[in-house]
């Protein structure tokens, strides 16, 4: 269907075209037209030569082409003649159609014609009428005039007669507004005629009465019992009656004063927000409510009456600064008592909520008097109490430290350090969220003050990083020090478990915490570092300082512990006078299982570390080995009595290849080297102590004895194995030294003793 | 200006005792004591020839036993105070006594200084500082820039005063006092305060030191706890009255002033060992020298709390013309305490170490191994002090 269609309309169109072509019509573009007109043979062109091209067709189609053609042709032009009878018949068709409705126009035409004529004869009949009527009434239209006037002039003078009567009456019903009303309007003729005595009489009356009339406005306002709704209608009236403005300002502001001066004051048992929400509903509104009904009366009325010359704004609106910025400070520092009063941290978002409330309701006095200094000293009340409760906020995280340190302490009995430490990690990190998310109160969207820029920017970044998070991790790593310094003197007044406990939490803080919590708090509150902060490094570096004096001290500690059970030990024996060595001495047993403990201890907080490599069997072979070889060596040595230097040569020579051992230096975060220091510690305190004593021959084999004991015990827990070898080798030839008999014990047997235990 | 290498001997013997000869103003010399329990103890004067960096030494016997303590007499040169350990029947006794060095020991020196090894003179004894009641002696310390006639000596919780009579073969207390308390409690060092006309005592005990007037004999202060650990060595200021230096186990070095003995003043912690000895500089107090058992000497420039704390105030006289301004600026440079050097050469515990009484820029330090260092204070240390 569709298909047949649009050749259909083809076929239409281009009947249509060769019409137009046939007809000259030409509404087709000229280009199209150039082609066309070159080819004289081509039978639709408009230069079609029929001579040439029956020519070509001769010269070019054989027969049978030439009968083709020919029916082609015929069969076209019948197509063409048919076509155009199509045509004619339509336009005939319109044409008739046209000349139909023609003819009906004429016709109504005709009939209009005849009304317009009759409706023009009826206008020019009512014009005469109407002529004819004005031209009798004129006279008596005069006289109306006249006589309306006569009857307002007389209305006029009425009123005046009347005025005092009038006047007395208002007085009488206190209707004031309406007698100043009619005093007005009548006070201008008055003065005209002034000069007539009647008038005279009657203006005299009237100002005997408005005098009257404002004594008693003066009267009611000085009493001030009246609402503000009264009262500004006694000073508008004042005002009108020409009493001096200054004085009214004056009178009323301190009416109004003694109406504000009930502001609440600051009773601790209601909380803040009822306090600021008594102070908004109760100050802030009425001081409003002042201001408005002041501005309403004193500027924008004078502005527009004859007042407006006398200056009058200008010091109305001088003495209501004045007035405004005198009461809000009062107010101010009421509420900024209150404030401080609010000590608690518990709940934050109660303050903020006031001083959101208050702030927001000193945004309408901006918006009442456009210069006060008023708004900008509430958003400083509001800084202030940010600031302040930064402030306690710190203080509250550093007790909450402090309290936990103390939980610790107690806790410190039972062997799990590492549950200790996280939880207190956790809750000391928990606390410090809490404490960033009350904080972050202030700075919320829908807080009137947090678009200030001091909180966008200063509290932010000098604030909340500077003053809450930086001081408190700073206050995390001088406390920590501090244990180091008061314990340093009394003897280890701070169990050394906590001080390991610490050392590891600072240690922790400085490899993520610190980053973490200062991330945490740069992102919560985008802050835009104006001025330069604390950088995190010097953080991280500080609280590395703190941990690894804190270790130090640590190993000092368990140190001297065992120092002292050593020194008590070698003091108070007589080692000259001494039984022969049956066992390893207590005292040595209580140092490897103290040891022990300890590196358990340090081991749950701290990594194993690095050490030397030793060999399989360390603590037995090559104690033999040294102790049968070199040791042995010595010792013949110091006994040949014609070579007493050979001693201090063979040690002399030792120390050459050993390095010199630092007793109290600085450990690394790891067990081995912690357990490291702490044993030398120890052992050198043995070895001075042996060097203050005088020993018999049973003497110096008990020290052998102890000191293969400890041998066989301490090589596991140092860095390097040849260390203790050293200091005992050294603490087991100075007992030599200081021996009457040195008489050495056979090495067997002191393996035998050692390993009866 | 390059300093002077340290001057090394070495003793055959181990040894703690040392002191510089205190009657000895001229030739700069050391006395130092050994210990050894199997031969005969020796003393060891050990002479320094400034000029030619040489050591002369010399020996005496000190057959009675080894030495602990050895003091100079400040007014004759050749008396001198040993504590010494004797040993009779397996039973040590600790005994105090007063010696002279024979006369001619320094003739015979120079004669044949290659025998005096092999064949020492022998100490002569004067007197002995025991009694019956008091023994175990400590330490004996004799009064200072007094006449030889006064010593104190320490013995457990003694502090016995003995005038010594007809030149000092004769010793008698004249006054005792006795160290009260719970436990044993036992002097371990002290100090006779040159200053108050000589009428004041320090001593150390356990970690307490405390402050006796000898006319009285009675205590006149206590810092109780000065040290975490025990104290090892004390010394006055020899300028400031009431400052005093103490030192000891907990590896600290700490100054007091003894009118106010909550806080120390000023406190040290160089060393990683305990601290054997301190001691000022005789004439520039902010010099202090500390010895301890980590083989290490070190020299300090505590400027803040010494007798001269804004330098050496000059008189405008004595600079030249040109060297006006070089002077100002060195004046105006912060003076701060500092340590001025360590010295490491000793491979043992050092336990000792004294200035000269001669040379104020030398000083010599011992150790255990019997190793005794001399060395002198850096030289532009010394210039900026004088000039």
């Amino acid at each position: 269907m569709t298909s047949s269609y649009s050749l259909f309309l083809f076929k239409r169109h281009r009947v249509h075209g060769m019409l137009k072509l046939y007809y000259g019509l030409n509404e087709e573009g000229k280009a199209e037209e150039q082609p066309e007109s070159l080819d004289p043979c081509d039978i639709n062109g408009p230069h079609f030569d029929p001579e040439l091209f029956l020519n070509k067709l001769r010269r070019e189609c054989s027969l049978a082409e030439l009968m083709d053609q020919e029916t082609c042709m015929v069969k076209q032009i019948r197509s063409l003649d048919s076509d155009m009878q199509t045509l004619v018949y339509e336009n005939y068709n319109k044409f008739i159609s046209a000349t139909d409705t023609i003819r009906k126009m004429k016709n109504d035409f005709k009939k209009m014609e005849d009304e317009m004529d009759c409706l023009s004869a009826n206008m020019a009949a009512i014009t005469e009428f109407s002529a004819r009527i004005s031209g009798t009434l004129q006279d008596q239209h005069a006289q109306i005039t006249k006589l309306s006037g006569v009857h307002t002039l007389l209305r006029k003078l009425q009123f005046l007669f009347e005025l005092p009567a009038r006047l007395n009456k208002c007085l009488e019903l206190q209707a004031y507004a309406q007698a100043v009303r009619s005093h007005r309007r009548a006070r201008c003729v008055l003065q005209q005629y002034s000069h007539l005595p009647s008038f005279k009489g009657i203006q005299d009356d009237c100002h005997a009465i408005m005098d009257k009339l404002a004594q008693e406005l003066r009267q009611k306002f000085r009493d001030g019992g009246s609402s503000a709704k009264d009262l500004s209608e006694c000073v508008e009236l004042l005002l009108q009656l020409d009493e001096p403005a200054e004085e009214l300002c004056d009178k009323f502001l301190s009416h109004a004063q003694s109406r504000l001066d009930t502001i609440p004051s600051p009773t601790s048992n209601t909380d803040i927000l009822e306090f600021i929400d008594r102070g908004c509903n109760e100050f802030v509104s009425s001081l409003c409510l002042v201001i408005t009904s002041y501005q309403e009366l004193f500027i924008n009325h004078a502005q527009k009456g004859e007042l407006a010359s006398k200056n009058i704004p200008q010091m109305a609106n001088g003495k209501l600064n004045a007035f405004v910025d005198d009461l809000a400070a009062r107010y101010f520092s009421l509420v900024e008592r209150r404030i401080q009063e609010e000590k608690g941290v518990a709940d934050n978002s109660l303050l903020v909520r006031a001083l959101d409330r208050f702030h927001r309701r000193l945004q309408a006095v901006t918006k009442l008097l456009p210069g006060s200094a008023v708004p900008n000293q509430g958003t400083e009340i509001v800084i202030r109490a940010a600031t302040e409760r930064v402030k306690q906020y710190l203080s509250a995280l550093q007790s909450f430290y402090m309290d936990s340190l103390t939980d610790v302490r107690q806790a410190l009995a039972t062997p799990r350090l590492p549950e200790l430490l996280s939880s207190l990690s956790a809750s000391i990190l928990n606390q410090i969220k809490s404490v960033l998310a009350s904080v972050h109160l202030f700075t919320a969207k829908d807080i009137t003050f947090s678009n200030k820029p001091y909180f966008k920017g200063e509290f932010c970044s000098q604030g909340v990083r500077e003053s809450l998070v930086v001081s408190f991790i700073k206050f995390v790593c001088q406390s920590s020090r501090q244990f180091c310094e008061s314990a340093g003197d009394k003897g280890g007044s701070t169990p050394p478990a906590l001080l390991l406990l610490l050392s590891r939490l600072c240690l922790d803080y400085e490899t993520s915490t610190i980053s973490y919590i200062l991330t945490l708090t740069d992102e919560q509150f985008l802050v835009q570092h104006h001025s330069p902060v604390t950088p995190v490094t010097t953080l991280c570096a500080e609280a590395r300082e703190a941990a690894q004096k804190l270790l130090n001290h640590y190993v000092k500690v368990q140190g001297l512990i065992i120092s002292q059970m050593l020194r008590k030990s070698v003091e108070t024996r007589d080692w000259v006078n001494t039984i022969e060595p049956r066992n390893v001495r207590a005292v040595m047993k209580r140092v490897v299982e103290d040891t022990t403990s300890i590196d358990v201890q340090v081991g749950l907080l701290y990594e194993e570390g690095v050490r030397k490599a030793h060999s399989s069997d360390s603590s037995k072979r090559t104690f033999s080995v040294y102790s049968s070889s070199r040791q042995q060596a010595r010792y013949a040595a110091s006994y040949t009595p014609s070579a007493p230097m050979d001693t201090n040569l063979l040690s002399n020579i030792h120390k050459l290849f050993s390095e010199r051992i630092d007793i109290f230096s600085s450990v690394e975060f790891n067990k081995v080297s912690v357990m490291t220091g702490i044993i030398k510690i120890s052992l050198k305190t043995f070895l001075e102590c042996v060097r203050l004593r005088t020993f018999g021959r049973y003497g110096l084999q008990q020290i052998q004895v102890d000191c293969h004991y400890l041998q066989m015990y301490l090589w596991r827990f140092v860095s390097d194995e040849n260390l203790v070898h050293f200091m005992l080798d050294e603490i087991v030839g100075s007992s030599a030294h200081r021996c009457l008999d040195p008489a050495p014990m056979e090495q067997s047997v002191i393996e035998v003793i050692c390993e009866r235990g | 200006m390059e300093d002077d290498a340290p001057v090394i001997y070495g003793l055959e013997f181990q040894a703690r005792a040392l002191t510089a000869q205190t009657a000895e103003t001229d030739a700069i010399r050391f006395l130092v004591g050994t210990q050894s329990l199997k031969f005969d103890n020796q003393i060891h004067i050990i002479d320094f020839d400034d000029e030619n960096n040489i050591i002369n030494k010399n020996v005496l016997l000190h057959q009675a036993g080894e030495i602990w303590h050895i003091g100079a007499s400040p007014a004759d040169k050749a008396v001198l105070t040993t504590c010494y350990n004797k040993t009779s029947d397996s039973r040590v006794v600790s005994c105090a006594a007063v010696w002279r060095m024979p006369s001619d020991w320094e003739t015979g020196s120079h004669e044949s200084p290659d025998d005096s090894a092999h064949n020492p003179q022998t100490l002569e004894l004067l007197c002995h500082l025991d009694d019956s009641a008091h023994s175990n002696a400590a330490c004996v310390l004799w009064e200072p820039m007094g006449d030889g006639k006064r010593v104190i000596s320490l013995a457990d919780n003694h502090a016995l005063l003995w005038d010594l009579q007809e030149s000092s073969t004769q010793a008698t207390v004249s006054s005792t006092a006795t160290l009260e308390g719970k436990g044993q409690l036992k002097f371990t060092s002290g100090k006779w305060s040159p200053h108050h006309n000589c009428s004041q005592l320090a001593t150390a005990n356990d970690t307490a030191i405390r402050g006796w007037d000898l006319r009285t004999m009675s205590q006149i202060y206590c810092i109780e706890n000065a040290h975490g650990q025990l104290v090892r060595d004390l010394d006055f200021n020899p300028n400031r009255q009431y400052y005093l230096a103490s030192c000891g186990d907990d590896c600290k070095v700490k100054f007091w002033d003894v009118r106010n003995v909550q806080e120390p003043v000023k406190s040290l912690e160089e060393h990683s060992h305990w601290v054997w000895s301190v001691r000022y500089n005789h004439s520039h107090d902010q010099l202090v020298l500390t010895a301890s058992s980590d083989s290490r000497l070190i020299l300090s420039n505590m400027v803040s709390i010494s007798s001269e704390p804004f330098g050496h105030l000059v008189d405008d006289e004595e600079l030249s013309e040109g060297e006006d301004n070089h002077q100002e600026d060195k004046s105006k440079e912060p003076l701060k305490d500092s340590v001025v050097s360590t010295y490491e050469e000793h491979e043992d515990s050092v336990y000792a170490a004294e200035w000269s009484s001669a040379d104020p820029w030398l000083f010599a330090s011992l150790s255990y191994d019997g190793r005794l260092v001399i060395n002198r204070v850096p030289r532009a240390l010394k210039y900026r002090i004088l000039l």
